[in-house]
């Protein structure tokens, strides 16, 4: 099967080569069936790769340990459910799933635009296929994933600890989709500018996958978020690493450019400005993918340092060189046909929002890159931490959060007295009304940026609200529809606006729980024995009784937690650390179940109004004599049976033997407890972080699903006649 | 006043702000940071109570825990040098000897002190266990 896969790679990038030359060809030689057959190429790639897709997946299900990366990467005791997500905890597995959601994207964009774009399709193409053929090339010279072991192990090394997570399933493929489905506005960007056909259609047919792709990475970027909550061990969901910030970039740009090409698209403003980040955003998705695997900084989930380093500097060198490059040379069919009439008016808040992400952007990567940047301007590595960041972004969050409940009070080219009257005087009173309440809570006083922000998050749910009433009420009143009818009714038929506002609304709510969590935190590092009881924000830990646990995996020393307060019980919390079994055999037979890899199991009571987090850190010293005499045991039983030419009966009941004696150590966790370290968090409003982003998400999705036939008709009626107007204009 | 005349100064404004801003983020970063130096690199020059970030490999053998304080060495990856460290707050998961770390530290004599919860552990990409033996129902190692 190897050899199949090998070969379909080899296939796949021949495909993508002809792809790029029979369009590139078909583009400037004028020939439309070779244009056609260059995205049936596309259509091809994406059939040959997922069939090699499917056949390492299928090696990672089969534990077929004759591929190299299924030995290094799983195991037979690796549950299924993970098997089939090892595929891409390798580097040489998620750049195929990279390539493969390429060709797929791909596919999809080009199959729905095959009728439009028609001059700027090719080049397009051409684009998305040398994307697709550098990774290619990447897989078949440098990561194989079709690789094989000329002795095939009896057993693989298992999948790391850390990654057994139900998040890990769905966050690096929903990554993924969003940095390659942002090279698709990229491609058709560079086509645009290439072609010099600069006006609207190229936004029109793409924006759909620019909003995809904002979407899929947000969801990539908050499961990460969440699997670091839940799974690493230190209670945050952020934390600046490099790796979280290269995502962010942009994300943060695709951000600024699915609202600056409203514009674009409306007043045909801002065309250098939406070809620079579309280009940019395209450029950061793949430094994004690049950082991970160069291992050029340090970060807690990097693929460690490789040799994939020096070809895609060369790539990103090519695409902002190449960029830049156009952007310049067709600065005069960029200029923009309209002024901005008024500071006061929606273009001028889009802009103004569009700067402060950019800023944020800017800000991301001034910090994630500094470490480079001060070697090589004072020969001395430096690094900032959260601090330096949270002092640039949080205020840059704020400003960016007022704006996403000012723009849509805000009419387009001017903003008038009757309007201010009718569109901000209730959203202001709630979000004053949101402030003072929360000062009012014992403590507050002294986190007045918290309470600012609430204020400023209840501005915008309240601005959100009060537009989709007024919708509703406005619909209800010409199609006498009742509340729920007519609101969905306005919703569907404009799904782009009333989605992005849930968007704005969620967005605010997910920040709420940021700001109000990390402002009110109260957090404590304790050592406690059974019976013994700590305090911390208001509740009363109680350390009830250890656990031990010998499993098919991995031993797990943990704890059970009772949480009260004023003396009525909340929550019981279960915490366990698990020990991985090491392959160092200098650890000893027993001593080798405990000096693993380790992985933390939180104990989370999340509630609306505030998290009880705890992870406990077993100390394993008490067990290091015990463990030694268990090593000492069974070295001199093993060295008796080999040194009688013991058979396989006898090592299998030495082996038997062993795992009692396993369970029995950690036993003695539970049986002669001592000292246990556990972290405690009480975060208040933690759990609207994730509701926030559930929110965010369903906006998204209502904002990228089709428009019913007539509100498109509509739409398309529009287009048409802003179309021919620029055609009208440039043939003059 | 003549609207591109306007324009114009806005545009000044506009580029002033931006420029500044991006001044104090550049003064502000080359202030706040944090030197990376290596074991023998603090050994040789750190200069009592300022803060570097020491980054290096966890030496084998060398970590211990008392009274809920972790002490280690940190191995030089150049030089046969190593600093210790005691380290009070989170320990990240993968934190364990052989594997690469980085963590703020102030030098106190011949002792680094690091500080609170700045621990970041480099994660190992391929993960090791040993193969099943028959007879054992436990994790897969013999």
């Amino acid at each position: 099967m190897a050899t199949v896969g090998r070969a379909l790679l080899i296939v796949a990038f021949a495909v993508a080569l002809y792809g790029v030359g029979a369009s590139l060809y078909g583009a400037f030689a004028g020939g439309r069936a070779w244009v056609d057959s260059g995205r049936r190429a596309v259509y091809a790639l994406a059939g040959v790769l997922t069939g090699a897709f499917a056949i390492m997946e299928v090696a990672f299900l089969r534990s077929d340990f004759s591929f190299n990366v299924v030995a290094t990467h799983s195991s037979t005791t690796t549950p299924t459910f993970y098997k089939a997500t090892a595929a891409w905890s390798s580097q040489e597995g998620s750049l195929l799933l990279w390539v493969w959601l390429l060709s797929v994207w791909s596919s999809l964009a080009l199959a729905l635009t095959r009728r439009r774009v028609r001059e700027v399709a090719p080049v397009a193409t051409a684009v998305l296929m040398t994307f697709a053929g550098f990774f290619l090339m990447l897989t078949i010279f440098w990561a194989n994933p079709f690789e094989t072991l000329a002795a095939v192990p009896q057993e693989g090394t298992g999948l790391n600890p850390l990654l057994r997570h139900p998040a890990m399933m769905f966050h690096p493929p929903m990554l993924y989709s969003g940095y390659t489905l942002f090279s698709i506005p990229f491609a058709f960007a560079i086509g645009a500018l290439v072609t010099r056909r600069l006006n609207a259609e190229w936004i029109v047919s793409t924006r759909r996958f620019a909003l995809a792709a904002w979407l899929c990475l947000g969801v990539g970027i908050v499961l990460g978020a969440r699997w670091s909550y839940t799974e690493l061990g230190w209670g945050g969901y952020w934390a600046w690493d490099p790796v979280e910030n290269a995502s962010l970039l942009p994300w943060l740009t695709g951000t600024a450019f699915i609202h600056s090409i409203m514009i674009q698209e409306r007043r045909g403003m801002l065309k250098v400005w939406n070809a620079s980040l579309v280009l940019a955003t395209g450029t950061l998705a793949i430094l994004g993918t690049f950082l991970v695997r160069s291992g050029i900084l340090d970060s807690i989930h990097a693929f460690g340092a490789s040799t994939l380093g020096v070809p895609f500097l060369i790539l990103i060198g090519a695409m902002v060189l190449g960029s830049v490059g156009l952007v310049v040379s067709r600065r005069a069919e960029l200029r923009t046909e309209h002024r901005i009439d008024s500071l006061l008016s929606r273009e001028a808040v889009f802009l103004a929002q569009n700067v402060i992400l950019v800023a944020l952007a800017f800000v991301v990567w001034w910090g994630t890159f500094f470490p480079l940047i001060s070697e090589a301007v004072t020969g001395t590595r430096a690094s900032v931490g959260p601090p330096w960041f949270d002092k640039y972004t949080v205020p840059l969050a704020f400003v960016l959060v007022a704006l996403s409940g000012i723009g849509p009070l805000v009419p387009w080219r001017r903003l008038t007295l009757a309007s201010v009257r009718r569109g901000f005087v209730l959203p202001a009173v709630v979000g004053g009304v949101v402030a003072l309440a929360l000062l009012l809570v014992p403590g507050a006083w002294s986190q007045p940026k918290a309470a600012a922000f609430a204020g400023v998050v209840g501005f915008v749910v309240a601005s959100v609200v009060q537009e989709l009433w007024r919708g509703m009420r406005a619909r209800q009143s010409s199609a006498q529809e009742s509340a729920p009818v007519a609101l969905a009714g306005i919703v569907r038929r404009n799904r782009r606006r009333y989605g992005g506002y849930v968007v704005h609304a969620g967005f605010a709510t997910l920040l709420l729980g940021v700001a109000v969590s990390s402002s009110f935190q109260h957090a404590k590092d304790v050592s406690l024995k059974p019976g013994q009881s700590a305090r911390v924000g208001g509740y009363d830990i109680r350390y009830v009784r250890a656990t031990s646990h010998a499993g098919s995996e991995k031993i797990s020393l943990g704890a059970v937690l009772d949480v009260s307060k004023g003396g009525k019980h909340v929550a019981t919390l279960r915490t366990t650390r698990g020990f991985y079994p090491s392959q160092d055999v200098t650890q000893g037979i027993v001593g080798r179940f405990f000096g693993g890899e380790s992985e933390s199991e939180v104990g989370l009571q999340a509630g609306f109004g505030r998290d009880v987090w705890t992870v406990i850190d077993p100390d394993i010293a008490p067990l290091e004599p015990i463990i030694q005499q268990g090593n000492d045991t069974f070295r001199r039983a093993m060295t008796g049976i080999l040194a009688r030419g013991g058979g396989r009966q006898q090592l299998a009941q030495l082996y038997a033997l062993r795992d009692v004696a396993v369970t029995a150590v950690a036993r003695r966790f539970v049986t002669r407890p001592w000292a246990a370290d556990f972290r405690f968090i009480v975060s208040p409003l933690a759990t609207w972080i994730w509701i926030g982003a559930i929110v965010t998400f369903l906006g998204g999705l209502i904002a990228l699903w089709p428009a019913p036939a007539t509100a498109r008709r509509r739409v398309t009626a529009g287009y048409a006649a802003r179309v021919a107007r620029e055609l009208a204009r440039t043939t003059q | 006043m003549n609207p591109s005349r306007k324009r114009r100064i806005r545009l000044v404004v506009a580029l002033t702000a931006a420029l500044l801003a991006a001044g104090a983020l550049v003064y502000t970063s080359f202030s706040a940071g944090s030197d990376e130096k290596t074991a023998g690199q603090l050994l040789d020059g750190a200069v009592a109570g300022k803060t570097y970030t020491l980054a290096g490999t966890v030496k084998d053998g060398s970590v211990r825990r008392a009274d809920g304080v972790l002490w280690f060495k940190v191995r030089d990856p150049h030089r046969p040098v190593s600093v210790r460290v005691r380290y009070t707050g989170l320990v990240p998961d993968p934190f364990r000897e052989g594997r690469g770390v980085m963590v703020k530290v102030v030098r106190r004599g011949d002792l680094f002190v690091g500080e609170k919860d700045t621990m970041v552990t480099k994660c190992p990409s391929k993960y090791q266990v040993a193969p099943p033996r028959p007879g054992s129902r436990l994790a897969s190692i013999a």
